[in-house]
């Protein structure tokens, strides 16, 4: 077992942890985000285009946590820098 | 199989400099926009009560009513920004369907520079609408101690722009060529329709946070 093999095998294990913790965090903060949008549009309906917008936005701005965890897990499989290009 | 994340191949050079494929295709999304907007432009103008100039008529109507709706009044400068790189936006994720386009918007370099001209026109727009001293001043309110945190929060935003929109497009491009390589040729074709929605939605979300980045410093210190 070599060194480019351990660097492989941490990065593997570090990029499915990174995905991992990462996607609960962002599936906690959308559904949140969700439930209480559906509260908005059940107590208001005529707001529906402002609280639609208001939704996207914020599940946007959740789901990038969990984006910049997949690009990481991504840096760490394919374009890792430790490893030596073979 | 090759996976490709952040590379850009390089296709040919021009004196030196180098041409890669992402600047063609986002030249080739220009151009088709570009004639698409002139051919609707003279349409409208011939014949101003065809469908065509009726389209015409509403996709600029609803760019306006969405900065309407964000800003609280009319703002004709912040709505060709934001509308355009909506439209740009969305049609270089939509051209990443056609066969053997690598979608613009999957490169940082794009969506770096996208989000680089949103950092620009924050600015820009505070200081057409407060003046130089009155735009700088907002960093110091409530408290000069949260300087920090406003110059912080001003990179951030951008990075993060830049990084959602390349994470999104670039991810949902190497899940169908994932699917592709491990399974056959109609098995991602849900992904694809999924991808579809995700690039309008993504685009509807920058020029929507831009938007709100715009109008925050436009409307910096007016309920005083």
């Amino acid at each position: 077992m070599n060194e480019q093999t351990i660097i492989a095998m941490v990065s593997i294990l570090g990029a499915s942890l990174t995905m991992a913790l990462g996607a609960i965090g962002a599936a906690i903060g959308e559904s949140r985000i969700g439930a209480a949008a559906m509260d908005a549009l059940a107590r208001q309906p005529d707001e529906s285009g402002s609280i639609t917008r208001t939704l996207f936005v914020s599940l946007a701005m959740v789901e990038s946590t969990a984006i910049f965890c997949l690009v990481i897990a991504l840096v760490l499989l394919f374009a890792n820098p430790f490893r030596v290009a073979d | 199989m090759k996976v490709r994340i952040f590379e850009d191949p390089l296709l040919f050079r021009i004196n030196g400099l180098p041409i890669t494929e992402t600047m063609i295709t986002s030249l080739g999304v220009s151009v088709a926009l570009l004639a698409c907007a002139l051919l609707l432009r003279n349409s409208a103008f011939r014949r101003p009560d065809s469908q065509v100039a009726l389209f015409a008529r509403l996709t600029v109507k609803w760019l306006d009513n969405m900065v309407k709706q964000i800003v609280g009044r009319p703002e004709p400068g912040i709505a060709t920004l934001s509308g355009s790189l909506f439209i740009f936006i969305a049609a270089s994720n939509i051209a990443g369907h056609l066969p053997g386009v690598y979608p613009p918007t999957a490169s940082l370099a794009t969506t770096s520079a996208l989000a680089i001209i949103v950092f620009l026109a924050v600015p820009a727009f505070g200081i057409r609408a407060h003046g130089f001293a009155g735009y700088l001043k907002h960093y110091f309110r409530p408290n000069p101690l949260l300087l920090p945190l406003h110059l912080i929060s001003e990179f951030s935003r951008t990075l993060a722009l830049a990084f959602r929109l390349f994470g999104n497009i670039m991810s949902g491009h190497l899940l169908v060529a994932l699917l592709i390589s491990l399974s056959g040729f109609l098995v991602p074709m849900p992904f694809m329709a999924l991808d579809l929605l995700i690039g309008l939605l993504q685009a509807y979300i920058f020029a929507i946070l831009s938007t709100v980045f715009i109008s925050a410093a436009v409307g910096a210190g007016e309920n005083e």
